[in-house]
């Protein structure tokens, strides 16, 4: 049996005094599409990163393909897609090859890219279908081009887990659902998928799991039983409590 | 789906194809123009320091009469003299080093870092001044000057580490804290000393030492090597953070490296362009070059092809006028930004008739 990708116990963090995730355990299993639902400010982007590792957790412990994730070094196996992105793409001058190509560098180093690396990216980029966009900017390019071209930059890098925050925010709704049969294919070809969504609705109809946050876990398990449960309601009826709760204290 | 640039009167060859290999080949010529003029410079700079060895020697006198010819044939009265190639070779290494580096921090948003270390190098002057006034120290003042970047190049990231972003406000305190420090050095070294401070504010093409220009020479050669070996992950670095870390690249690495380059860059450029220019030939080539380039990579070839010609069209300017170098150099530089803004603009219009 492949090893879990992620694995969270009892992890809790907090920005100075104001606690974002508290004692979440959660694993992710090779293959899975996780979605992950809350509402605004739940700490959705907060528990992504500490799986990640961009975040130290200050309670608990979390493991990525099996390591600490502090000692995890083998780069390549994750592609990330953060909320913000696509506004680094509109700054610079980059373009969508340059992009791909990024998703190489974990594996050379301070080497050369070398023609196995390039035809790496042009599969890459075949495969998310802007094979034909390769020398645009990214900035001449619409949300939605944009957004392949990150997820073929975690294509090229072969990894084995995509996270994605965000991905189709102002990306028009034929693109989105183009983007999101794309995600479908990635994770049948074996791709581990977690995905953070503001439209339930997205989660529902893609994800095999979800995890529904707000600062705790209020449901993590597969997609069925969390339509037919009450987490969701519980989940954004919370924030109220939590409001409530800092008056009081 | 797909939006490729294709025209309706597109006659097989697409004519985007044919325009990128144009381009390519002659940011190439410009490219290996301004490494050939680099490479020349800095066999003068060797030259002149190995000329009491036999075979340098005669290398060195054959540069000397082919100076001479210069001035035969072009009526000047400048490549004759030792000290103008120094101060030659010290600003043509500075366009190319510049934006090179520069390339980067513009795109990291980090442009007021050149202007901060420049000050904090300021600073350094200053010292290495009381220094010598003190101690009877006769060493080189860019070498302080060098030391004191450095560390302020390491203080603002650790700053920046602390505060998480790099902020105006920090940078700003550090930016203003160390000229302040700076003068108070100043006006008390100068009743022990008569300091000439100016030509390290404003530049001058006379503040070049031969010292200057050698280290000028051998900073050259470690900044473009750094940038060649890191271009990968400061590309990346500079592109998406957050993914370069989930990359597992050592990126507070990188950045210290990025910082501590700039202040190198820095301290070599301040005696041509002076303290308060300095920053300018960091960013303004680079942002020349963004209007017009098509990719990162053909970014960083126009900025240093149009630092060059800042540094050229500067030398020209100053010397012709008996002005001073920095403001020479700037002027010309931002004269290159517009023309660029123009020429961005009307290819824009171009794309959108033709889109």
């Amino acid at each position: 049996m492949p090893p879990t990708v992620v694995d969270l116990d009892d992890v809790t963090f907090a920005y100075g005094d104001t606690v974002a995730v508290r004692d979440v355990s959660l694993t992710v299993e090779s293959g899975d599409f996780l979605g992950l639902v809350g509402p605004n400010g739940s700490g959705k982007t907060t528990l992504l990163h500490l799986m990640l590792g961009l975040h130290t957790p200050d309670e608990g412990t979390v493991r990525l393909f099996g390591a600490p994730v502090g000692e995890f070094d083998d780069g390549s196996r994750v592609g990330y897609v953060s909320q913000r992105a696509t506004d680094r793409g509109g700054a610079m001058p980059v373009t969508v090859r340059e992009c791909v190509t990024m998703g190489r560098f974990a594996h050379v180093g301070h080497g050369r890219i070398d023609a196995a690396d390039r035809a790496a990216v042009a599969d890459a980029m075949e495969t998310v279908a802007i094979a034909d966009l390769a020398d645009r900017l990214l900035s001449e390019l619409s949300g939605g081009q944009q957004q392949r071209a990150f997820i073929a930059r975690a294509i090229a890098s072969d990894a084995d887990l995509l996270a994605l925050d965000e991905p189709t925010v102002g990306v028009d709704a034929e693109s989105r659902d183009a983007f999101y049969a794309l995600l479908d294919r990635l994770n049948d070809d074996g791709i581990t998928i977690v995905l953070i969504e503001h439209d339930i609705g997205v989660v529902t109809d893609r994800a095999d799991r979800v995890a529904c946050l707000n600062t705790e876990l209020f449901h993590h398990g597969d997609t069925e039983s969390f339509v037919e449960s009450d987490a969701l309601a519980d989940a954004y009826g919370a924030t109220g409590q939590v409001v409530e709760h800092h008056h009081h204290s | 789906m797909s939006e490729s640039p294709t025209t309706p009167d597109d006659p097989g060859v697409a004519p985007g194809t044919r325009d990128r290999d144009r381009r390519r080949t002659t940011e190439l010529i410009g490219v290996a123009a301004t490494g050939v003029l680099s490479a020349v410079m800095i066999g003068f700079v060797l030259l002149y320091w190995a000329q009491n060895l036999p075979v340098a020697g005669e290398l060195y006198a054959g540069f000397r009469s082919f100076g001479r010819g210069m001035d035969a044939i072009l009526g000047t009265n400048m490549f004759r003299h030792p000290f103008m190639w120094q101060s030659m070779a010290t600003g043509v290494l500075i366009g190319v080093v510049a934006p090179l580096v520069g390339t980067f921090l513009v795109h990291r948003e980090m442009a007021l870092i050149g202007e901060t270390l420049a000050h904090t190098a300021f600073a350094g002057v200053a010292v290495g001044f009381l220094l010598r006034a003190t101690t009877g120290w006769d060493g080189s003042l860019l070498l302080v000057a060098l030391v004191v970047g450095i560390l302020g190049a390491l203080g603002v990231q650790w700053l920046t580490e602390r505060t998480d972003a790099y902020g105006d406000v920090p940078i700003a305190i550090m930016l203003s804290g160390s000229f302040a420090v700076g003068t108070l050095v100043i006006s008390y070294g100068r009743g022990l000393t008569g300091i000439n401070i100016e030509g390290y504010l404003f530049g001058n093409l006379a503040v070049v030492t031969v010292e200057g220009a050698r280290l000028m020479a051998v900073l050259s050669v470690v900044v473009a090597a750094a940038v060649a070996l890191t271009y990968k992950q400061l590309l990346f670095i500079t592109f998406d953070e957050q993914a370069a870390r989930v990359a597992r690249l050592n990126v507070t690495g990188y950045n210290t490296l990025l910082v501590v380059l700039t202040a190198v860059v820095v301290v070599g450029a301040m005696q041509v362009l002076g303290v308060i220019l300095v920053a300018a030939m960091l960013v303004v080539p680079v942002a020349a070059a963004s209007q017009v380039a098509r990719s990162f990579r053909e970014t960083t070839y126009l900025a240093v092809i149009f630092g060059q010609l800042s540094v050229i069209g500067g030398f020209v300017v100053a010397v012709g006028g008996g002005l001073p170098s920095g403001g020479s150099i700037v002027v010309v530089a931002i004269a290159i930004y517009l023309v660029a803004i123009a020429a961005s603009g009307s290819s824009m219009r171009a794309v959108t008739a033709r889109g």
